[in-house]
């Protein structure tokens, strides 16, 4: 039973066609990397999954819910996909403690006290105890995206999206972000990713998807797509990102 | 007085600029041909709907007891809501950008003789000086603030809804937790302007006679003709207020900044 389920999906932007008939299906404990040349529709392919954005044909079922449905079952379908953004996109009046408390507060209705202690140990988890009082503006990129992710992971989500978390933050502040997005996928999550890290690729990722012009051109093991690429389009990708 | 006229008025400015301000930033109507010649037709509806209405209660349904008429208008208002509910948010921004409208292009002394001197003759009930003081000062503040709101709303990064949209929050919740405190702390140097700008038009409202501060000042010179140290005396009470206001500002602004 897929925990995603794409199905013959089509979403345009006026004219512009960026998901062109997708079908696939992403199974639970799955790595799923996505990469492509700008403009493949890559990000929107991950947008689609917790309707950031709509799709125009076909349906999308998250974990039993789909895409189209009420606006209570699309809140309840993001509830069960964490998103990490490039830009963290932290919520700036609220510490980093308060940031990752917030989303069990107001969508679970869990308790302070509960928020707090749950809070703490995630923090904890990405290596960020010492920084739980600081505000966003104070922290650098890769701390903030690392709150990004624990804020993420604290309304206990099924399956974690991750649109090019690494892209915004300078090289030496990459490796301790995808060092906790390898933590989050050794403890079993679900995670679709899509980035520009082939290395991560290789070593967490247990399936790759290659989009080229709106489709997925190729789709198989990151080890076996990327020391051998099966296309010309992707050996020319490969050629250019690393 | 003054101060007085100043509170209430930007305080009910506040609450209407606010409300017109939100729905104008996130309902998105144009102001087009289309749409104002569709509002003239609801409104041309509503009107024919009212006299309907009285015209039945005076004809056939002259001998239905009250309350099975009130019930029957009752259902039928339900029934309009309930068929035209989606509309609601439209026509209230379109209603909100109308309002903007004319209050901005039009001046504060014209809008206080309007209500002062004119509604009682179109609508037959007349308000008192400070009331109508008090009124006018709203809906002007109103409109300005309704401004003020949308460009702070619309300042805030769009990152941050999208983050909230992610984990499953309902759009008020989004607004009133996330972009709302973002939004408040980069309204306050233009409602900063703002309240200092409607202390001093509370001055124009000498016009209708109201015992503000200015008509104060005029009435004291009228007996003794010192315009040097009354003039001079009003202004410094004008420049103690106005003070007030950015000194109070300021320390909300540093008090709330994000670091």
């Amino acid at each position: 039973m897929s925990i995603v389920e794409f199905k013959n999906v089509v979403k345009r932007f006026g004219d512009n066609t960026v998901l062109d008939d997708i079908s696939l299906g992403i199974d639970a404990h799955e790595v799923v990397v996505v990469v492509g040349p700008s403009g493949s529709g890559k990000s929107t392919f991950l947008r689609c999954i917790n309707v950031l954005e709509t799709i125009q044909e076909g349906d999308i079922v998250v974990n039993g819910l789909s895409v189209r449905g009420t606006p209570a079952q699309v809140r309840e379908l993001r509830r069960e996909a964490g998103m990490v953004f490039q830009q963290f996109n932290l919520f700036p009046q609220l510490t980093a403690l308060e940031n990752v408390m917030f989303g069990p507060l107001h969508t679970r209705g869990v308790s302070r006290r509960q928020a707090r202690e749950e809070a703490v140990a995630l923090l904890a988890k990405v290596g960020l105890e010492a920084r739980m009082e600081h505000y966003p503006g104070q922290l650098s990129g890769g701390q903030q995206q690392r709150v990004a992710i624990a804020r993420a992971l604290a309304i206990k989500p099924r399956l974690m999206l991750f649109d090019e978390p690494t892209s915004a933050l300078d090289p030496e502040l990459r490796f301790e972000v995808l060092k906790v997005m390898q933590d989050v996928a050794e403890g079993g999550m679900t995670m679709v990713v899509v980035t520009h890290e082939m290395e991560f690729a290789r070593r967490v990722g247990t399936r790759l998807l290659f989009m080229d012009g709106g489709k997925i051109a190729e789709d198989g093991l990151p080890a076996e797509l990327l020391s051998n690429p099966p296309s010309q389009r992707l050996r020319e990708f490969l050629r250019h990102v690393s | 007085m003054t101060i007085q006229i100043t509170l209430l008025g930007l305080l009910g400015g506040t609450v209407i600029g606010f409300l017109s301000g939100v729905v104008t930033t996130y309902v998105k109507v144009p102001v087009s041909t289309r749409s104002v010649v569709i509002a003239a037709g609801a409104l041309v509806a509503l009107y024919a709907l009212l006299r309907l209405g009285s015209w039945l209660a005076d004809t056939y349904m002259a001998g239905v007891p009250a309350v099975a008429w009130s019930l029957l208008k009752l259902l039928v208002v339900v029934a309009a809501v309930w068929r035209f509910a989606a509309y609601l948010p439209k026509a209230l921004s379109f209603l909100a950008q109308v309002y903007i409208l004319i209050i901005r292009g039009t001046p504060i002394v014209v809008q206080v003789m309007f209500i002062y001197f004119a509604l009682p003759l179109i609508a037959g009930w007349r308000i008192d000086a400070v009331m109508a003081a008090i009124f006018t000062l709203m809906i002007n503040s109103g409109a300005y603030i309704a401004e003020i709101v949308r460009g702070a709303l619309q300042s805030v990064p769009k990152g941050l809804k999208e983050a909230g949209e992610a984990m499953g929050l309902p759009f008020w919740k989004i607004l009133a937790y996330i972009i709302g405190p973002v939004a408040l702390r980069r309204m306050i140097p233009a409602m900063g302007n703002q309240c200092i700008i409607s202390l001093k038009d509370s001055s124009l409202f000498i016009v209708i006679g109201v015992a503000e501060l200015t008509r104060q000042g005029q009435e004291i010179i009228a007996a003794n003709f010192r315009s040097v140290e009354i003039w001079g005396a009003v202004a410094v009470i004008y420049l103690i207020l106005t003070g007030f206001i950015a000194l109070t500002l300021k320390f909300v602004e540093h008090r709330t900044q994000i670091v």
